[in-house]
């Protein structure tokens, strides 16, 4: 197992030298670093947005965490998927989803990714093997189940990546589905994305056990792994291992990645600086950022320079403008949407969707 | 060629034949396969398909059927069996957040072809914590469809397209109706969602009824006739949601007086749904209120005595219709 570093300052050298990361090509690594920062520029815009009045409901940012999602990605073959909670935008633009699809969704725009009728929490991208998106905590654990139960009934060799937060490990749903997975052979992963809070809730006030919460895994005979979220490489390698293991032996995995996020719950969190000290956050800001540790990483390699990542931030700052003028000038969904997307032979108008009544309100 | 086979039967050469058709299709619920079913539904389909297309899972509604629902996205097409339809409070954020959701979510780029089936019914003296109706809760949330089948023939029909069908159908069974015996005929056939069935023709007042309900009401339309010589139409709604008005109102214009007659509960059931749109769009074919048979409003009672006077008896059809002709 490895040890969760936090508080520790590793640079995370002696994963660089693991196979999966020696393979990487520069551009490779480029792509990571850019695809992180354009997450976190995505979401300041969405933020903005969001005090501007131009989002409604909730927003719950990735900010400090765009490294796990980035990482895991980065791996996934033709027959490996992804599924995460309500914190979804980085693992949606990690897969390859447009800034603008995800900007109009949260303006509630007909152009949005799910045509204005998911929101914030939910993104989905099937053709990128992505599968949301889901606002219920832990209420995704069954279906990163059943996506990986699929795979294996229809005989392929791949993996669902399923993500959660470490308020989720103590659902019902998660439990059974762990057992479900080690009982049945299933090629899931779990991965607890450990920030240290369920909302306001600090993991010492909310889990008994005060040990790795993938350490639950030994209840149900499956293997677990813990390490930091913040270096690539290490993530890189980890998540690599969990998955040779559902790939090779069809078995389950937890993974527990310790990162931390800068903001609220959601934005909408007025105590995000009252369950913990302003001085934790600026740790982290300062320490553990994900974005500075990978561009410092390639820095020293030579990969970039300073102004290579200039440049790749003014570029993702004009692409999270250009989304939100996107989102802006795109147009509402008409009235009669409303009931479209309810039913797949209404909508298809198949001989089982034009038989009886199926919407009540004349 | 008809023959006569019973309500479980008639479900099982529908399981079997899906299974058949489609390798997509599998089976799973708890005791559905080496147990051979809690009911028998599945009896003998374990030892002629296999691990593979039926499984028994462990007791964990919310587990395995949110499974199904993830499996259904990427093209499954899972049957699973709930042993009670009451044990499906324990599975409902999937069988509601997840199934029923998430094609709309996703702005239609999903969607969740699942059945879920199993019995859901009182009067076996189980107590209220197995006896539950919740037809008119799964009604209530767009994205899911309701089927109550009351006949062989309709289960086995109703079960095959709801297997095909490309959006979630819960399928409420009746363990009462299990053993019933009806014509069946060899050979495929589907009978569509939404439509419902005349079950008896009549001309001075309309029963509207679901499941068992269905057969309480031809009991008492027999004794209409033969005791007061009023004809009673019997229509069978099969399915809840998509609902067939059509018929029922079709009905309504001839016979101008309806008992609406459930084994479900009275506030916001089934019943109240159908008479609402009965006052709307019939409202002048009407020469009496729209009268309603439910179970007596309270938990289903254990006492066998009294659980079959919570439900709906022929003679309690006989006495409502009797108050508005």
């Amino acid at each position: 197992m490895s040890a969760i570093l936090k508080n520790e300052s590793g640079t995370g050298a002696q994963f660089a030298r693991e196979a999966i990361n020696q393979s990487l090509e520069a551009s490779d690594k480029v792509r990571f670093l850019r695809d992180m920062v354009r997450i976190r520029n995505f979401e300041e815009r969405s933020n903005k947005a969001y005090s501007q009045g131009r989002i409604g409901g909730f927003l719950h940012l990735y900010i400090g965490q765009e490294s796990v999602a980035v990482s895991a990605a980065s791996l996934l073959g033709p027959n490996d998927h992804m599924i995460t909670a309500y914190r979804d935008h980085g693992h949606a633009l990690a897969v390859g989803m447009s800034m603008n699809e995800c900007m109009a969704e949260l303006y509630g725009k007909a152009t949005g990714c799910s045509k204005g009728k998911g929101g914030s929490m939910h993104y989905f991208a099937p053709d990128k093997n992505f599968w949301g998106g889901h606002g219920i905590v832990g209420g995704q654990t069954p279906l990163g189940l059943g996506i990986a139960f699929a795979l294996k009934y229809q005989g392929k060799t791949g993996c669902c990546l399923c993500f959660l937060g470490d308020g989720a490990v103590n659902q019902g749903a998660f439990h059974e589905s762990l057992n479900l997975a080690s009982l049945w052979d299933i090629p899931v992963i779990y991965v607890i994305e450990n920030n240290g809070y369920s909302m306001g809730t600090s993991q010492e006030r909310s889990s008994a056990y005060p040990d790795f919460l993938a350490k639950r895994a030994e209840g149900y005979n499956m293997a677990w792994d813990a390490f930091n979220g913040w270096d690539v490489y290490e993530l890189r390698a980890g998540f690599h291992r969990a998955m040779q293991r559902a790939h090779n032996e069809s078995r389950p995995t937890i993974v527990e990645v310790a990162t931390y996020r800068y903001r609220g719950h959601s934005v909408a969190d007025a105590n995000s600086k009252v369950y913990r000290t302003k001085e934790e956050i600026e740790q982290h800001e300062n320490l553990f950022d994900p974005i500075t540790r990978w561009k410092n990483t390639l820095l020293e390699e030579g990969v970039i320079t300073e102004e290579d990542y200039r440049q790749l931030n003014r570029e993702a700052l004009q692409e999270a403008e250009a989304s939100a003028q996107f989102a802006e000038q795109s147009p509402w969904p008409a009235e009669a949407d409303i009931t479209a997307d309810v039913y797949h032979e209404v909508d298809h108008q198949t001989e089982s969707g034009l038989t009886g009544k199926h919407f009540f309100n004349d | 060629m008809s023959r006569q086979i019973d309500y479980r039967t008639a479900i099982r050469e529908a399981l079997a034949e899906e299974i058949e058709r489609d390798p997509n299709v599998f089976i799973i619920g708890e005791e559905v396969a080496q147990y051979n079913g809690a009911y028998k539904v599945t009896q003998g389909l374990w030892a002629k398909y296999g691990d593979k297309r039926v499984i028994d899972a462990p007791i964990s509604e919310a587990g395995f059927i949110g499974m199904g629902v993830g499996a259904s996205m990427l093209g499954l097409r899972p049957v699973m069996e709930l042993m009670f339809w009451s044990f499906a409070y324990v599975a409902f954020d999937q069988m509601i957040n997840n199934a029923a959701t998430v094609r709309y979510m996703s702005g239609g780029l999903l969607h969740c072809p699942i059945v879920v089936r199993g019995p859901a019914n009182g009067g076996t003296n189980v107590g209220a914590t197995h006896s539950h109706t919740p037809e008119n809760l799964f009604g209530n949330m767009p994205g899911l469809k309701v089927v109550c089948p009351a006949t062989a023939y309709d289960a086995k029909g109703l079960m095959k397209t709801a297997i095909r069908d490309n959006d979630p159908v819960y399928v409420m069974e009746n363990t009462k109706l299990y053993g019933e015996l009806w014509d069946v005929p060899e050979g495929e056939y589907t009978i569509p969602l939404g439509v419902a069935d005349v079950k008896r023709s009549g001309s001075d007042l309309t029963l509207v009824a679901h499941g068992r309900a269905v057969i309480t009401c031809l009991k008492a339309a027999e004794l209409l006739e033969a005791e007061h010589d009023i004809k009673a139409e019997v229509v069978d709604l099969r399915s809840i949601r998509p609902l067939d008005e059509e018929t029922v109102l079709e009905s309504v214009r001839k016979t101008h007086r309806v008992v609406v007659v459930e084994e479900n509960k009275p506030f916001c059931g089934v019943g109240a749904q159908i008479t609402a749109m009965i006052q709307e769009k019939a409202f002048d074919d009407l020469d009496a209120p729209v009268a309603r048979v439910s179970a007596i409003d309270a938990p289903a009672i254990y006492s066998p005595r009294l659980e079959e006077v919570q439900l709906p008896r022929p003679m309690d059809v006989v006495k409502k219709a009797l108050s508005i002709c």
